[in-house]
């Protein structure tokens, strides 16, 4: 028996992974989003330390004017109500990134679920349950999210986060569930398929161990370019007055704030306007770079 | 006087793992109205020699390094590029081995013929049109005329691979590259395509440069063949006596892992086997490349690079050892 | 003579394909003894993937018998196929898409195991190596990923996974049709070593007539999904009694410049028909050169021409078995 030393090996993630860490561009984007994401996440607590500003907080104040530009103690400026721009666009991007995550895991989690179902299943099923998402993309999804709002939006403002959260997510699965089923299908001739299927292994471990991983490629491309999809709707929907309500802010919140008052104090729009801008950048970014990693994706001898 | 003489070839690819070798001082003539074998498995750079025959190497990421390809007395290499696209399609036609992929699925064959013809011999569309029809005939295509409208896919493989060679052999090209030409088809239509090539070349009077791995097709073909390895060659001889008296210890080997049909004296199980892998072209060895599998491998293999040993009459081997091996090929057959 | 192994009896797998019948199998009859290697070979369409894969249960059966042991597969319920499937199983053509490119060497032999519950807890690891030896691999790869390795290496697990779980009986679909040369010796050799250590029963289907004549004891010949032609290996490449069989053994290549030089050819004209709409009568007659009339009528079936000899061709018989003299 050999006692060599047994040699690791490297998967074909840790090679795409190698890939994307050569392309400079989705190195520049997941380090902004890096510092934007901690920022946003420990930037309020920080802030509160140092100044005591959050992103609610109003000072007494008797000038009828209280937008301040940007100054040292508010590096960002105040919004009309005096509250600290700084805190408020740090806020904002913890709210819109929580929206962009957890819409995007929902969709993932029902697309996924939903697309290998209907790809392995084939004929009836399949064509049933595409059907089903054909109706639905065809439905103009804003309106369903709008109309879903409106009706049971105005309660807690964390309610009102969760709807969103919900909405979004579930109008975003139908793309993500194609996208699966179509790799499935690909998948499901291939010959270790086949093999499994020799071997003996049940359908749903078919499904689940060989067939969902392997299909895991597009679907970490799509998703990670879904974020900033994602997190441009909500904005589009707080613009509206339909998402975020104040004192709780989102970026596409304060950009509709910012924008009625642009000529007067335009700091309110541009910093959210920016930082969003940049962030979303960086997404895009780091999702065509995932999708350039994985595509040179089998590598034969 | 040679038709092509290929000199000091060298083509290398710039890849993520390091420069590939993939065709590394490969030399070789071929005589007008003669059939050129060359055999070699995958990774041994047969078909990028014939790519840089052509100029058709994907750069990036390949480059031809260096070397001369002379063709009718000029060399290709160093031809600016509208002259070499009227060499491409009028005096070289080359086949493929995936005829579905060498096609334009959206155009249909009528087109593709014609514009050969167009472009290169400067025919009317009638003349064209006329000559494609000849040419279909020539190639065995049954009810030529009324075909020639149809698309790609309404053929079948051995079909389509006819039409690559009509479309080829279009402007009676004084060479053939064909690299695995068989390779995807049915024994019964290698069959068929085999003779075809046969009858075409003396019809024509083409010279050929048939690429394959399969000894039985070379055997069947060609006249003359050289046998590449990692890059390089490392046989070169008619065929009758590359077969018969085998001067390099992985031709040899690769004749007898091939199952001869005629040869009862192989008992099953133990068929010939050339051991280890196939070289790595980005991760070769110093020394012989062939060395790490060669069975008769000594310590100057692994620390020289063989020479190119003459054993007779246009007969050559790239080994050490040539000699040796030539002369205890000759109880190979007996 | 001993039990066949595998006793297949009239199959017919029919597929629709678009609202088009593809008579991929139309009732072969095959016995596989064990201990034996049996050569399928044919040319596309023939039907001789799907005859293998059916045999599996991995198409679905139109119509008629696999027996496996007296047990006949092609009525079980999936469930109940299941606890036979231990004991048949399969080698793929395509060396790197047969292995799930995101489990390691390690996860690929385990997975049969898991299936069928053996060599459970301490004994795995033992189990897997012994696998990978047995097939020649290094068992420092165990933690590989399957494009980390050449095809010829990709080959050999794809043997281990099918070994496994100890089968009796292993169909092997065009093992060898994407190694090169040098590696398909190494292959074929490594597979006879197997069927003579583990008493193993191959079904060896391949486009590549030498390497079938070199490793079968007998070889069926299959053409639009019928068999054609069954005898010994060496005697189906010598004395092939059916048109379509002398067909294709004189249109394999012989690495022999020589012969190749002066031999006589049976070159056919016209492609292979579809399998959608096979001919009538004799499914060879539209390419057949001694065809007559009666051709397109009758369907010949599969008769004892000689010894152990099998061929359906309704122009020769035991009494006049040469057709070129018929």
């Amino acid at each position: 028996m050999s006692t060599a030393e047994i040699i690791a090996g490297r998967s074909l993630f840790h090679q795409a992974m190698r890939r994307l860490v050569r392309n400079r561009l989705a190195v520049f984007g997941m380090v902004v989003v890096v510092i934007i994401a901690l920022a946003a996440i420990v930037g309020p607590a920080l802030i509160f330390r140092a100044t005591g500003y959050t992103y609610d907080y109003i000072p007494a104040d008797s000038n009828l004017v209280k937008s301040f530009s940007p100054s040292w103690m508010h590096p960002m400026g105040t919004d009309n109500e005096g509250r600290d721009m700084l805190a408020r666009v740090l806020l904002g991007g913890r709210i819109s990134l929580m929206v962009g995550i957890i819409s995007t895991i929902v969709s993932l989690v029902i697309g996924v679920a939903y697309g290998a179902t209907a790809g392995y299943a084939g004929g009836k099923l399949d064509e049933l349950m595409m059907r089903i998402v054909d109706i639905l993309f065809a439905i103009p999804y804003m309106m369903v999210v709008i109309v879903l709002l409106a009706l049971f939006g105005r309660h807690t403002a964390l309610g009102q986060l969760f709807l969103l959260f919900i909405a979004l997510g579930a109008v975003s699965w139908l793309t993500m569930a194609r996208i699966v089923r179509g790799q499935v299908i690909s998948l499901k001739n291939q010959e270790f398929i086949l093999a499994a299927r020799a071997t003996g292994v049940p359908k749903w471990k078919i499904v689940l161990r060989h067939l969902v991983p392997n299909t895991l490629g597009p679907v970490i491309v799509y998703a990670t370019l879904e974020v900033p999809a994602v997190m441009l709707l909500e904005a589009f929907l707080s613009f509206l007055g339909l998402g975020v309500q104040a004192p709780l802010a989102s970026w596409g919140s304060l950009a509709s704030e910012g924008i009625q008052n642009i000529a007067v104090f335009p700091w309110q729009l541009i910093f959210p306007g920016v930082t969003m801008a940049l962030t979303l950048f960086s997404l895009n970014f780091i999702g065509d770079g995932l999708r350039d990693a994985l595509d040179p994706q089998t590598k034969k001898s | 006087m040679s038709l092509l003489s290929v000199r000091n070839l060298r083509t290398h690819f710039d890849t993520d793992g390091g420069v590939v070798k993939a065709v590394d001082d490969v030399s070789f003539d071929l005589e007008p109205g003669k059939t050129l074998g060359i055999v070699g498995e995958s990774g041994s750079g047969k078909s990028v020699t014939n790519l840089s025959i052509m100029r058709l190497v994907p750069s990036p990421p390949g480059r031809i390094v260096s070397g001369q390809v002379i063709f009718g007395g000029k060399d290709l290499l160093k031809l600016p590029t509208e002259e070499i696209r009227k060499v491409r399609g009028k005096r070289i036609g080359m086949i493929f081995q995936d005829p579905m992929s060498s096609l334009n699925p959206f155009m249909r064959i009528s087109r593709q013929l014609m514009e050969v013809t167009e472009l290169h011999m400067g025919h009317s569309s009638k003349q064209a049109r006329e000559h494609a029809v000849n040419m279909l005939h020539l190639v065995g295509i049954p009810d030529a005329a009324a075909r020639i409208d149809s698309y790609p896919h309404e053929f079948s493989g051995g079909m389509r691979q006819r039409v690559m060679i009509a479309m080829a052999l279009s402007c009676r090209p004084e060479l053939l590259i064909a690299d695995e030409p068989t390779t995807a088809l049915d024994v019964t239509i290698q069959a068929q395509i085999l003779e075809l090539i046969k009858k075409i070349k003396t019809e024509i009077q083409t010279s050929v440069i048939l690429i394959t791995h399969d000894l039985g097709v070379v055997a069947g073909m060609a006249d003359a063949i050289i046998v590449m390895y990692a890059g390089r060659v490392f046989e070169r001889a008619s065929a009758i006596d590359l077969f018969d008296r085998p001067a390099n210890p992985y031709t040899k080997g690769l004749l007898m892992s091939v199952p001869d049909p005629l040869r009862e004296s192989t008992a099953r199980g133990e068929l010939y086997q050339i051991p280890g892998l196939p070289p790595d072209p980005a991760n070769l060895p110093t020394g012989c490349p062939f060395a790490p599998r060669c069975d008769k491998a000594a310590d100057i293999c692994r620390r020289e690079f063989p020479p190119m040993v003459q054993v007779a009459p246009s007969h050559e081997s790239l080994c050490h050892f040539a000699k040796e091996v030539y002369g205890e090929s000759a109880h190979l057959h007996s | 003579m001993a039990n066949p192994l595998i006793s297949i009896r009239d199959l017919k797998v029919h597929f629709k394909r678009r609202r088009q019948v593809v008579q991929a199998v139309d009732g072969v009859s095959l016995d596989i003894y064990p201990g034996e290697t049996v050569g399928l070979v044919g040319e596309s369409g023939c039907g001789k993937t799907t005859l293998g894969r059916a045999i599996l249960r991995l198409s679905e059966i139109t119509n008629g018998s696999v027996f496996y042991r007296d047990q006949d597969l092609a009525h079980l319920s999936h469930s109940e196929m299941q606890k036979h499937r231990r004991h048949l199983q399969m080698i793929f053509q395509d060396p790197y898409a047969s292995l799930d490119p995101r489990m390691t060497v390690a996860q690929i032999l385990s997975e049969p195991l898991d299936t069928f519950s053996l060599y459970k807890g301490g004994e795995r690891d033992g189990r897997i190596r012994e696998l990978m030896e047995t097939v020649g691999l290094s068992t420092r790869f165990v933690r590989r990923y399957p494009h980390e390795f050449s095809g010829g290496q990709q080959q050999r697990i794809g043997i281990a996974r099918a070994l496994a779980a100890n089968p009796d009986f292993i169909v092997a679909d065009e093992p060898i049709s994407a190694l090169d040369v040098s590696i398909q010796a190494q292959i074929m050799n490594l597979m006879e070593r197997l069927r003579r250590e583990r008493n193993l029963t191959y079904l060896f289907i391949s486009h590549d007539l030498r390497a079938v004549r070199h490793v079968s004891d007998r070889v069926a010949v299959m053409y639009l999904g019928k068999l054609v032609e069954i005898a010994d290996a060496k005697t189906i490449y010598d004395n092939p009694l059916m048109p379509y069989t002398k067909a294709l053994m004189s249109a394999v290549p012989v690495p022999n410049p020589r012969v190749e030089a002066t031999r006589r050819r049976l070159v056919l004209e016209g492609d292979v028909p579809s399998p959608i709409n096979p001919p009538h009568g004799c499914r060879f007659h539209t390419r057949c050169p001694w065809a007559v009339a009666e051709c397109r009528q009758t369907e010949p079936e599969l008769r004892e021409i000689q010894p152990h000899h099998w061929a359906a061709c309704i122009r020769i018989s035991p009494e006049q078995p040469d057709i070129e003299q018929a």
